[in-house]
């Protein structure tokens, strides 16, 4: 499905937080590309910035955190230099639009569904309210909760059903780009596999572009096409899931790989990884996975490794000194 | 006792626990019966020492309650707790406190299971001192430091005046962990004890308690909804569905062939870290009915995709089919 044109272009982006101790080095120095029609997930443990990301393409961030350099262009509009009016009216929602994490808080609890996402509708595009909850009606039937339930309120409906609305109104204004944050981490399994299921059909009806932002190497697993690891404000890694799944190259990767278990096939041991992820406030010098690699040389704590391509074919990036 | 229980730690049998739904005032002077949430419906398992049980299932199934009834944190509705054989179910608090070190819990959250207001010596030194274990400051500290050592928090010297907030996720879980385990416990309640830590750090989690499981002798009741991580660290599994259990295996046995199609559907909803397995296919639709007024008959049967009138109408009992292996269900796949 994906094709070549290019629909997301982050260069350089460095993000910040400032605190009392210093700046926060959530992001730092991120490249990446998003062809249209991709599902790209954005793995990593906590803190390593992947919604930092996300927020800096919504330009949604908290007060004391700061875009310090870098651009991000998306369908040839330069996000970073749009005046924010514009950004509110022509880009979020309408054009990239986002799924949150814990969707039971992010509804308002007081205002039936349709409404809410009829709401979304008429803030972005002139069309009367009729129409707008007709839309909304056609939206929850996408997602299987079905037009009758317009005018539930979030708290007659479960769990997974109210993510079903999030991903609803997502899907409000026909954006090009939907990103989700943790869309399932809340979830039961099997509500969870539901909204896989959900999300792996609205990709092959529609389309859809998306980012998918987990720590949860299996769910990217069962539904992006591409993938990048984060590790410490840093991609370290990027490539076809195939590729990185089956051929992980830098030693964090192949690490976070083999500590996820797996119901099929034999019962391996578990790897895990021996320390805790550096403080962002001062990132060790060097291959920020340094402290933590067992592999690490001298030049690995001196020297920072840019991400190379040594992909056959496709592009497969990888940020360590040990490899190319 | 009779001698075949020897190496059995916990035994509980039709274990039961409604909670009585709040009802106004004019509707319980006029309704005869009192709605219950049944969170737990009758379930009976035993566990050896030194063996893992996973109790797998998905929210509100029972599986918190189950662990809280066996070490009476909640008073059971009706059923047996027998602890090392001795019937612990209607023993008053005065001499429960007897047993009370010699089972203990570990929470889901360490960020919130953790006193933020008292250092990791102070934590972990809790259990003794109102256990009165050992009262003597010294003593205290030397038995603090040990466990600390144990679960690899070296070292314990640096660890022992910090407070929680000074710590990472993984430590705090395991200061968590040390605090259970300072009393030498023989049983412990692990529930969902690394589901809020990331990967790397919960790998790491898993192997410790395993090891621990043989350093100290004890056994663990490991609550969870993540099968596949069950899988890593239990030698059975029940799952459990709407308060009751409706399968109990060897843990490969259950993964492999699973018996029960509830059980089917649980495995076959786990999304597998590797791009060319098999993807999630059949799912079964809706969700958990309320357990205020499960369905007659099977408590599974309307979400069941092989159910039948049989199932609608009569409950099935959990039997033995093979050697070690309960399931209930009247058409058990095979």
């Amino acid at each position: 499905m994906s094709s070549d044109e290019t629909l997301l272009q982050i260069s350089g982006l460095k993000m910040y937080y400032e605190t009392l101790r210093g700046w926060v080095r959530a992001v730092d120095d991120v490249t990446l590309t998003m062809q249209k029609g991709d599902s790209f997930g954005l793995a990593g443990e906590s803190g390593c910035g992947k919604t930092s990301i996300a927020m800096s393409i919504l330009r949604l961030l908290p007060s004391n955190a700061k875009i310090i350099d870098g651009k991000i262009v998306f369908e040839n509009i330069d996000i970073l230099a749009l005046p924010e009016e514009k950004l509110r009216r022509e880009i979020r929602w309408k054009k990239i639009s986002a799924i949150f994490q814990g969707a039971m808080n992010s509804l308002h609890p007081t205002m039936p569904i349709g409404k809410q996402i009829a709401e979304a509708i008429l803030a972005h595009e002139k069309v009367d309210k009729k129409e707008a909850l007709e839309r909304a009606g056609k939206l929850l039937d996408l997602v299987g909760i079905g037009a009758e339930r317009l005018d539930r309120y979030p708290h007659e409906l479960s769990g997974g059903m109210k993510q079903r609305t999030m991903i609803a109104m997502a899907l409000a204004c026909n954006p090009h780009l939907v990103i989700a944050d943790e869309p399932t981490t809340a979830l039961d399994v099997i509500i969870e596999a539901q909204i896989l299921q959900v999300m792996k059909e609205l990709q092959r009806k529609l389309g859809l572009s998306m980012i998918l932002i987990s720590h949860d190497l299996s769910i990217i697993a069962e539904i992006c096409n591409k993938v990048a690891i984060m590790y410490a404000g840093k991609i370290v890694e990027y490539g076809t899931v195939v590729d990185i799944y089956k051929n992980p190259l830098h030693p964090y990767t192949q690490k976070l790989i083999a500590a996820f278990p797996s119901i099929l096939g034999r019962k391996t041991e578990l790897a895990s990884i021996e320390g805790f992820p550096p403080n962002l406030l001062a990132p060790p010098p060097g291959c920020r996975f340094h402290p933590r690699c067992p592999y690490a040389t001298d030049k690995c704590k001196k020297e920072e490794p840019e991400l190379i391509d040594v992909g056959k074919g496709e592009q497969h990036l990888v940020a360590c000194h040990l490899v190319g | 006792m009779p001698k075949s229980d020897e190496d059995v730690i916990v035994k509980v049998e039709k274990l039961k626990k409604y909670y009585p739904l709040k009802v106004g005032f004019f509707k319980a002077l006029f309704t005869k019966k009192i709605p219950f949430v049944r969170a737990v419906d009758g379930i009976s398992f035993q566990i050896k020492r030194e063996e893992v049980l996973g109790l797998v299932g998905e929210s509100g199934c029972g599986k918190t309650t189950t662990g809280k009834c066996i070490l009476k944190l909640i008073e059971p509705t009706a059923g047996k707790i027998i602890f090392d054989g001795t019937d612990i179910t209607n023993l008053p608090e005065k001499e429960m406190r007897k047993f009370r070190s010699k089972m203990q819990i570990i929470f889901q959250d360490p960020y919130e299971s953790l006193n933020p207001r008292l250092s990791v010596l102070d934590i972990v030194a809790e259990p003794l001192t109102i256990q009165k274990i050992e009262e003597d400051p010294d003593k205290v500290r030397e038995r603090v430091e040990k466990v600390l050592d144990a679960m690899g928090l070296t070292p314990p010297e640096e660890f022992l005046y910090r407070f929680p907030h000074e710590l990472s996720g993984g430590q705090r879980q395991r200061v968590a962990i040390a605090r259970a385990f300072v009393v030498n416990p023989e049983f412990i309640v692990a529930d969902e004890p690394v589901s809020m830590l990331d990967a790397s750090i919960r790998s790491e989690v898993i192997k410790l308690m395993k090891r621990l499981l043989k350093e100290f002798h004890c056994s663990y009741l490991y609550i969870t909804h993540d099968i596949a991580l069950a899988r890593y660290m239990c030698d059975r599994i029940a799952v459990m569905y709407l308060g009751k259990i409706v399968e109990k295996a060897a843990t490969e046995d259950l993964i492999k062939k699973p018996l029960h199609p509830y059980t089917e559907a649980l495995l076959a909803a786990v999304p597998v870290p590797d791009p060319t397995a098999r993807r999630i296919e059949v799912v079964i639709k809706g969700e958990v009915a309320s357990p205020i007024s499960p369905p007659p008959g099977c408590r599974f049967h309307p979400r069941c995709p092989y159910a039948t009138d049989k199932c609608k109408k009569e409950e099935p009992k959990l039997t033995e089919v093979s050697k070690g292996r309960f399931v209930a269900c009247h058409y058990p796949l095979s």
